[in-house]
């Protein structure tokens, strides 16, 4: 059989090039293309994406209607609460989105084939960025455009901020993920528990739906520097005064840029200090 | 024959010196291997050569140190000291380099099974660079007989179906070299065998290298052109299966195997061990 009959039969591979950028790409999309098929698998997580985010926004919406009717004009800012609750969900969700994602390969026991194939860690950390994204957006968008339907509150009346608001959100969820996803590696599924709770350690700190004026002194500079903070005093600055201060989101991007490469090395270490313990070995039990 | 660094360090001697040179076309390389966990030694000081197109058993009982020091050989685990190289490849530092050029298979490690077979290996068609993944998937599938099976969900499988799938998913990429952890463990003797016909097809037609970590005597005798023989994370033994057993005055491998493991016949404790032994059991 000649070599291109033996490829146009498949019984011999056309192997592409395994480095480079193109490699990489080619990679991430392969795991991208994993996490698409198992989603369109199941019907029932298809929609738990987005009955939780929507039951969500249901609540804060009506009591955002039920506040404007009965109390102060600051309470009657329109939608306040609800904008909090949908930037929330887009940092919460995204986290979620990301840690579950990774720790699906070790409950599939999967994890053992993907590191011994030819992905890169920093692949495998592109590609649950790529799909947290892709994620997220199909959780998001129905309840966005339903948060419209409902309380006429329109997220886009945010304007441009509101692309500065998902990015600095989003990465703020990559940097969470990317510590859990090393705790798991590193410690196991016994560890599982930290990617849920990881991002609710950062509810009262990141001031979601008061402004960081009503915390302590002594707790003003934790909220300072965690960058969703700047986020949502951004939010209810435009919702409440319609003014926007760029400078803080600058702020918010620096801060995340530490936390993103924090992330990262906290992730490598896990992984590397796993490769030691044998770790990777007993995944999934 | 194989080229050989048989037993444990202090035996290793000049072939050492040879194995430090890097040699690309070398399939694996294995140099004073040890691996440390805590308190426990489970591979202690190994080194050991495989020749292209050799298909090489490592047997051992529990806790013998065969499936670490696979994983080594896979860059999953890193040595506390001594060198793996595949392909001329340091799997400490730069596994990346030849992960394409190998591949592994192990009923204990899964494909995910939500995943139709196709789709599963579509992905790992993907992640291995094989552009004529549609045409390679459909010939691995005709190939291994799982034509049928293409469509229906992974976890839906039965164990021999499943350990179908994942060879077809370690064959996928034709790999020069091909590790595998229990081949045939839990699967009935008749799918057993077949695994192991398109084993021996698979390295005899491509000339690929084979390393298979078993407890299976029978399927090692007729596998394996060469037996490492592990005890206690020690290579203890290196021959073929024939030497082995006539070394050991015995008709078969389990026999050798179960002397080994017992420390009975060639490895039995010196009377002065035997006397350590006893007075250790008495206190």
């Amino acid at each position: 059989m000649s070599t291109a009959s033996a490829h146009a039969s498949g019984a011999e591979p056309v192997l592409m090039p395994p480095t480079g950028v193109r490699a990489s790409l080619r990679r991430i999309r392969a795991l991208v293309r994993r996490y698409i098929y198992l989603l369109r698998s199941s019907g029932v997580r298809l929609v738990e994406l987005i009955y939780w985010p929507f039951l969500q926004m249901l609540t804060w919406g009506f009591l955002q209607r039920y506040l404007s009717e009965t109390t102060s004009p600051l309470a009657q800012a329109a939608g306040v609460l609800i904008g909090s609750v949908l930037l929330w969900d887009i940092l919460f969700r995204s986290k979620i989105g990301f840690s579950t994602t990774f720790i699906e390969e070790m409950w599939s026991r999967n994890l053992g084939n993907l590191l011994i194939s030819p992905l890169r860690p920093y692949e495998l950390v592109a590609a649950l960025s790529a799909w947290s994204v892709i994620r997220l957006s199909v959780s998001m968008v129905p309840v966005a455009v339903a948060a419209y339907f409902f309380f006429g509150f329109n997220l886009l009346d945010l304007g441009l901020p509101l692309v500065a608001f998902f990015a600095v959100l989003v990465l703020t969820s990559w940097s969470l993920g990317l510590i859990s996803a090393g705790v798991i590696l590193r410690y196991g599924l016994g560890a599982e528990e930290l990617a849920w709770s990881l991002a609710f350690l950062l509810l009262p700190l990141c001031c979601v739906y008061y402004p960081v004026s009503v915390l302590p002194d002594w707790l003003k500079p934790v909220a300072l520097a965690l960058p969703p903070t700047h986020v949502f005093e951004g939010m209810r600055s435009i919702l409440l005064h319609n003014t926007f201060d760029a400078k803080e989101l600058w702020w918010a991007m620096g801060l995340n840029a530490v936390y993103l490469v924090a992330g990262y090395v906290t992730f490598s270490r896990f992984l590397a200090s796993a490769r030691v313990n044998g770790t990777l070995l007993r995944l999934g039990e | 024959m194989n080229e050989r660094i048989s037993g444990s360090s202090h035996q290793a001697g000049a072939s050492v010196a040879e194995a430090s040179a890097p040699d690309t076309n070398v399939p694996v390389a294995v140099r004073d291997l040890t691996k440390v966990y805590g308190t426990i030694t489970a591979v202690d000081h190994i080194s050991f050569k495989l020749k292209q197109g050799a298909t090489v058993a490592l047997l051992g009982g529990n806790g013998a140190g065969k499936t670490t020091t696979i994983a080594m050989l896979l860059g999953l685990v890193m040595p506390t000291s001594g060198e793996v190289r595949v392909f001329g490849a340091d799997m400490s530092k730069n596994r990346g380099a030849v992960a394409y050029r190998l591949n592994f298979q192990s009923p204990y490690v899964d494909l995910p099974a939500r995943l139709t077979v196709r789709q599963n290996l579509t992905v790992y068609a993907g992640l291995y660079g094989i552009a004529n993944a549609a045409e390679r998937i459909a010939y691995i599938a005709e190939d291994l007989h799982i034509e049928p099976l293409l469509d229906r969900p992974t976890g839906k499988l039965s164990a021999g179906q499943k350990t179908r799938v994942g060879l077809a998913k370690a064959l996928l990429n034709a790999p020069e070299l091909l590790l595998l952890d229990e081949p045939t463990a839990s699967l009935d003797p008749d799918t057993a065998d077949w695994i192991r016909r398109k084993l021996r097809e698979y390295a005899e037609t491509r000339g690929a290298t084979l390393l298979l970590a078993s407890h299976n005597m029978a399927e090692v005798e007729r596998l394996a052109d060469r037996v490492i023989l592990l005890h206690q994370g020690r290579i203890i033994e290196d021959e073929t299966p024939a030497a082995l057993i006539a070394t050991h005055g015995r008709d078969t491998l389990e026999q050798v195997f179960l002397d080994v493991v017992r420390g009975r016949g060639k490895h039995a404790p010196e009377p002065a061990d035997r006397g350590a032994a006893s007075t250790r059991k008495a206190s």
